[in-house]
């Protein structure tokens, strides 16, 4: 039993999870057996091999897949804030009306500093049509953050980025979970990225998905060195090896 | 450049009138000027307004209920599939009635009446709607239906911003095509059970073979439907695709 007032704490038990095959009848198993828990406030990263069922997950945990063995409990009332894959914005709206549309509590001085942050002031009145990925992309980390989410997910939200502004967007991310902490699940196949944003790796094995490992991170978020970064990714890959 | 195209367009007809009027006799097809005559005639008289009054109040009670509830309809069966094969085989049935079997039954059942009019003209344009609709809500975009479930957005908000922005093609689409289909068709139903309005007039004058009136009515509704389609339609559909990158 989780105490009272434990609000952001996520539990999830995975039986399995399968489709049904388009073709001969029989089912895609995606998902494993599988559980992982995230104490409020948590940063956790579920990488794995692409492929291996992560987004599947994911649609579970926000309540968009029903059809699976097993149970996700999330705090009653909880607001999700979410990142897909694309940026998943309304394209006849401005950058600004398709925030405000979905957070429509936030301050005028709450979205201030967050277009400053993610720099997109001067994207406010544009449509997302006239939008590079990467600010599109923007656009969508500063809708989720709007609206004071209890629980963040994102699923891959800087693949096919340059890596120079995945960088900086990595950076932009970090700073906004440091000044407003939120439980926060990141799917990514990057384990680099997993390490530098998390304080948990869970690591998934190849599909059907289930977890390897689950690496605790020691100081996470904090500015490392190339070489530490690559020892702790060696350390992760090699669960992934000696699953195998 | 393209006013001057349209200029030369219209002159080109008007001159292809002049010279067919002269192959084939004024009785049959009098000259631009003669139905010119004829039209400030009937509009010194009062008449011309009365009738296209009339006709176009027919016309926008039916193009009204025949949209919102195509819209309605088309809305449903495109996003469930259960009411999409129940309501499937009544559709197909009202896409293949002739417009001319509705309307006479409606006048059967309901009497000479405008209900019976505007009604039997709805049905006639309420099929086509739906159909479009359909299709138009069979495309939506399920990322951004999956977007606004995870935010919550309250269906209201869903239906307004998410939903009809992806139908708005699809409206203006089946709002043209509309217009033209109900105002051809409100003439039909004037000239079989209505005293008055343009369709009504023309009955008139076939009876009479007063060509020329035929075509003063034709003549004057036709503009009064293009100005609409200059001055409203055009108008709305450049607002709901203003978000859309022009091509340069």
């Amino acid at each position: 039993m989780s105490p009272a007032g434990a609000s952001g704490r996520l539990e999830l038990h995975i039986k399995q999870k399968s489709y049904r095959a388009v073709a001969g009848g029989g089912r895609l198993h995606v998902l494993g057996e599988l559980s992982i828990a995230l104490d409020k406030g948590q940063v956790a990263a579920l990488v794995g091999p692409s492929g291996c069922g992560k987004t599947t997950l994911l649609r579970i945990v926000t309540g968009l897949d029903h059809d699976f063995e097993g149970t996700v409990s999330l705090p009653v009332n909880c607001k999700l804030g979410v990142v897909f894959q694309e940026p998943r914005l309304l394209p006849w709206r401005t950058v600004e009306e398709n925030i405000r549309l979905i957070a429509p509590q936030a301050s005028a001085q709450s979205l201030e500093t967050l277009f400053a942050t993610l720099g997109l002031a001067e994207h406010r009145q544009h449509y997302p049509g006239a939008l590079s990925l990467g600010q599109a992309r923007r656009v969508a980390l500063a809708r989720a953050f709007a609206v004071e989410p209890d629980f963040l997910i994102l699923d891959e939200p800087f693949v096919s980025l340059d890596a120079a502004l995945a960088d900086r967007l990595r950076g932009e991310l970090s700073e906004l979970v440091f000044r407003r902490p939120v439980t926060t699940l990141i799917v990514t196949h990057n384990i680099e990225e997993a390490i530098g944003l998390a304080d948990r790796v869970f690591l998934l094995s190849s599909s059907p998905a289930h977890v390897l490992a689950d690496v605790p991170i020691e100081h996470p978020r904090k500015p490392r060195s190339a070489d530490e970064i690559a020892v702790m990714a060696n350390k992760i890959r090699g669960f992934a090896d000696s699953a195998h | 450049m393209k006013s001057l195209l349209h200029l030369g367009s219209i002159l080109l007809l008007l001159l292809t009138w002049i010279i067919g009027s002269h192959v084939i006799g004024a009785r049959l097809l009098p000259e631009p000027s003669a139905v010119a005559l004829a039209l400030v005639d009937e509009a010194r008289s009062g008449a011309l307004m009365f009738n296209l009054s009339a006709t176009l109040l027919r016309v926008f009670a039916a193009f009204a209920i025949a949209m919102v509830l195509g819209t309605v309809i088309g809305l449903l069966m495109g996003r469930n599939a259960i009411f999409d094969w129940l309501a499937d085989p009544w559709l197909i049935v009202l896409l293949n009635l002739p417009a001319l079997v509705i309307i006479v039954l409606a006048y059967i059942w309901a009497g000479l009446t405008d209900t019976a009019a505007i009604a039997a003209v709805a049905l006639n344009k309420l099929p086509v709607t739906i159909v479009t609709i359909r299709e138009g809500a069979r495309a939506l975009d399920p990322t951004l239906d999956e977007m606004a479930t995870v935010y919550r957005m309250n269906s209201a908000a869903r239906l307004l911003y998410v939903i009809l922005p992806q139908l708005a093609p699809y409206l203006v689409a089946t709002a043209r095509a509309g217009l033209s289909l109900v105002w051809k068709i409100v003439l039909i139903v004037e000239m079989l059970g209505r005293p008055n309005g343009v369709g009504f007039e023309i009955g008139a004058a076939f009876q009479l073979f007063d060509v020329t009136r035929i075509l003063a009515y034709a003549l004057a509704f036709t503009v009064v439907m293009l100005a609409i389609e200059a001055l409203l339609v055009q108008p709305l559909e450049r607002h709901v695709s203003r978000w859309r990158l022009r091509p340069a």
